[in-house]
């Protein structure tokens, strides 16, 4: 991390507060009868930079995602998005604030075109049911802006020469790629990314990084769910691990390939047990 | 009977009330099911509650402009209280709640207990010269009525209902037509394809649910209107599920998700039905009544394998958005 991040200063710690969070969850449980899946006493997510949530399978972290952006219903626990309350919000107001994720299982819509697909995700006033048919001259013009806005993402994600295929005949990466670009296309101030590289090819998972630090470089905040470390460390400016439901360890990615119990939480090694070397 | 009349027979009944009614109930249900991906199968329902407005209204007096409003009101507080509940639980629970409700209504208006407020099993007769839907008729009376030879014919009432029906079919069709290419209607379309995509880009999808689920009812219950005003009388056992399951034949032989699948559907449907009992009836040997009408349903359940085998999309359906759905 460059020495000028806003995350220099920041301890390592747990829950530690941060200059200026774009998401703060306090107190957040989820249980499934007598399992408790996440317990996370305090978490804050920095503006601006791309976070990465990272912890064993099972540890609870897509759980917690789901939490956060409104798909499970918690527990307990309270969070602001941007300063406001957000729990116990409906996704799809979430979604409205600026908050937009993507699923590990990618969720085109097969039926509907590449374009359509992007233009769903835009906001139109012909979305509503008596505008839609009332006002079809105010709802075409913004959506000819919108098409204008849609065409240049699947330019950048390089699905310029599918937009008006069926979203369904798209091969697995270019799912993914549409998944990201149809996500910017609701103008989201955070990105949250459920395990975007599950099941991707190495090449792929190049194009999908540098996707997801051009949207840091833009002023978003990302904050990315993974499971394998060695995708997050090279993109992340802060990491966050999680195992067994809890939040042991934050960090850089450098703190965290180094920490004692984020290495323990990956291998499963004995308490007391000697551990060395670190995790790239 | 000549191979002439079968024809010109199952031709009338292709383009006849029958037809024109299914269709119209058709395109609601195809809105529910074709484009939100709503399985509703309690449509009949929706028909029966339209059907019940315009008849006790009439039975009481108040007039077919009072029915109305009761039949779509009665569609949309049914499509509200049916919807509420059922729409955020996933699609197989709300076929099992329509098909249930849909029962209960005719079960309901069926008892004894509500025979003042609905004629009972009786149901009432009779409704025409209260309704005063023939009153209008653009259509004089005419001794071997209206048509070509002597199957193809229809008498000046049957005419004037079909006009109707027909009308409100196209009516209904050009509705569609202008919803689902807006930007409403692709969100319709993407509740279809996985709502759980919808809500993540801020798709309030309950509420897109209901309207489809209410707009589609109503217009079902205007169906339900004209098979009263037509007959000028109404009786409970009409709205069993068959209908339901007749309507989601006409639905996905014309093609789902179709602007004007559910028109030729319709149509064929009728068409081969028709074609099929005169066929039975012609043999060199007789067929019962009962017998016929059994045949004449498996060969439209034949006719339904068949189609789905080889043409799965329906008449009017893409076979590239068929494939497009099934790769998901």
């Amino acid at each position: 991390m460059p020495a000028s991040s806003p995350l220099a200063d920041v301890a390592r710690e747990p829950g530690v507060a941060k200059p200026d969070p774009i998401l703060v969850a306090s107190g957040v449980t989820r249980r499934y009868g007598g399992v408790t899946a996440v317990d996370v006493d305090h978490l804050e997510v920095e503006r601006g930079i791309i976070t990465s949530l990272i912890g064993p399978n099972g540890a609870g972290k897509t759980t917690f995602f789901n939490l956060l952006c409104g798909f499970d219903r918690a527990d307990e626990g309270s969070w602001t998005f941007e300063g406001e309350r957000a729990d116990g919000v409906k996704p799809h107001r979430l979604a409205r604030r600026g908050m937009v994720r993507t699923f590990q299982l990618t969720k085109t819509l097969g039926r509907l075109s590449v374009l359509d697909n992007m233009l769903l995700a835009a906001a139109n006033p012909g979305e509503r049911f008596l505008p839609a048919l009332f006002t079809p001259g105010r709802w075409g013009r913004i959506e000819a802006d919108n098409r204008d806005r849609a065409d240049e993402l699947l330019r950048r994600f390089k699905l310029d020469h599918l937009r008006d295929e069926y979203a369904a005949g798209l091969s697995g990466g270019q799912r993914k790629l549409l998944e990201m670009a149809r996500a910017l296309m609701t103008d989201p101030s955070l990105v949250m990314l459920d395990e975007p590289m599950a099941g991707v090819n190495p090449a792929l998972t190049q194009s999908l990084l540098q996707h997801v630090t051009a949207l840091r470089d833009e002023g978003m905040s990302v904050l990315f769910v993974e499971h394998d470390m060695d995708v997050i460390m090279t993109i992340s400016d802060w990491v966050v691990c999680m195992a067994e439901g809890r939040i042991i360890a934050e960090g850089t990615p450098a703190d965290i390939a180094g920490d004692d119990k984020v290495i323990e939480a990956y291998l499963g090694i004995d308490h007391g047990g000697q551990t060395t070397g670190s995790i790239s | 009977m000549s191979w002439l009349s079968i024809l010109a027979l199952a031709l009338q009944t292709a383009i006849g009330f029958q037809a024109a009614y299914h269709a119209l109930a058709a395109v609601g249900l195809n809105l529910h099911f074709g484009y939100t991906g709503l399985s509703n199968f309690g449509h009949v329902g929706f028909m029966l509650v339209g059907a019940y407005g315009v008849g006790i209204a009439a039975e009481r007096g108040w007039g077919l402009g009072v029915g109305i409003l009761l039949g779509v009101g009665a569609a949309v507080v049914l499509g509200l209280l049916l919807g509420i509940p059922t729409l955020r639980l996933r699609g197989d629970y709300l076929a099992i709640v329509t098909i249930a409700v849909a029962e209960m209504l005719r079960l309901v208006a069926n008892a004894g207990p509500s025979a003042r407020l609905t004629g009972g099993a009786r149901g009432f007769g009779g409704l025409s010269s209260k309704l005063g839907f023939y009153e209008h008729n653009v259509f004089e009376p005419r001794p071997g009525g209206y048509g070509i030879g002597e199957s193809f014919v229809f008498s000046h009432q049957q005419l004037w209902a079909m006009l109707w029906t027909w009308g409100l079919t196209l009516v209904a069709c050009l509705l569609v037509y202008l919803l689902v290419r807006s930007p409403w209607g692709r969100v319709l379309k993407s509740i279809r394809e996985d709502e759980d995509a919808a809500r993540a880009l801020g798709k309030n999808v309950v509420v897109y649910k209901l309207q489809s689920f209410v707009l589609g009812g109503v217009i079902g219950a205007f169906a339900g209107m004209l098979i009263v005003l037509q007959a000028g009388a109404i009786s409970p056992s009409r709205w069993i599920a068959p209908l339901t399951f007749a309507i989601y034949t006409v639905v996905i032989l014309g093609g789902a998700g179709t602007i004007w699948g559910p028109v030729v559907g319709s149509v064929v449907y009728w068409f081969v039905i028709q074609f099929a009992e005169g066929v039975i009836n012609n043999l060199w040997f007789d067929v019962s009544d009962t017998t016929v009408g059994a045949l004449r349903l498996a060969i439209m359940g034949l006719g339904l394998m068949l189609l789905m085998v080889y043409r799965p999309q329906g008449i009017l359906g893409s076979k590239k958005e068929m494939l497009a759905g099934a790769r998901q």
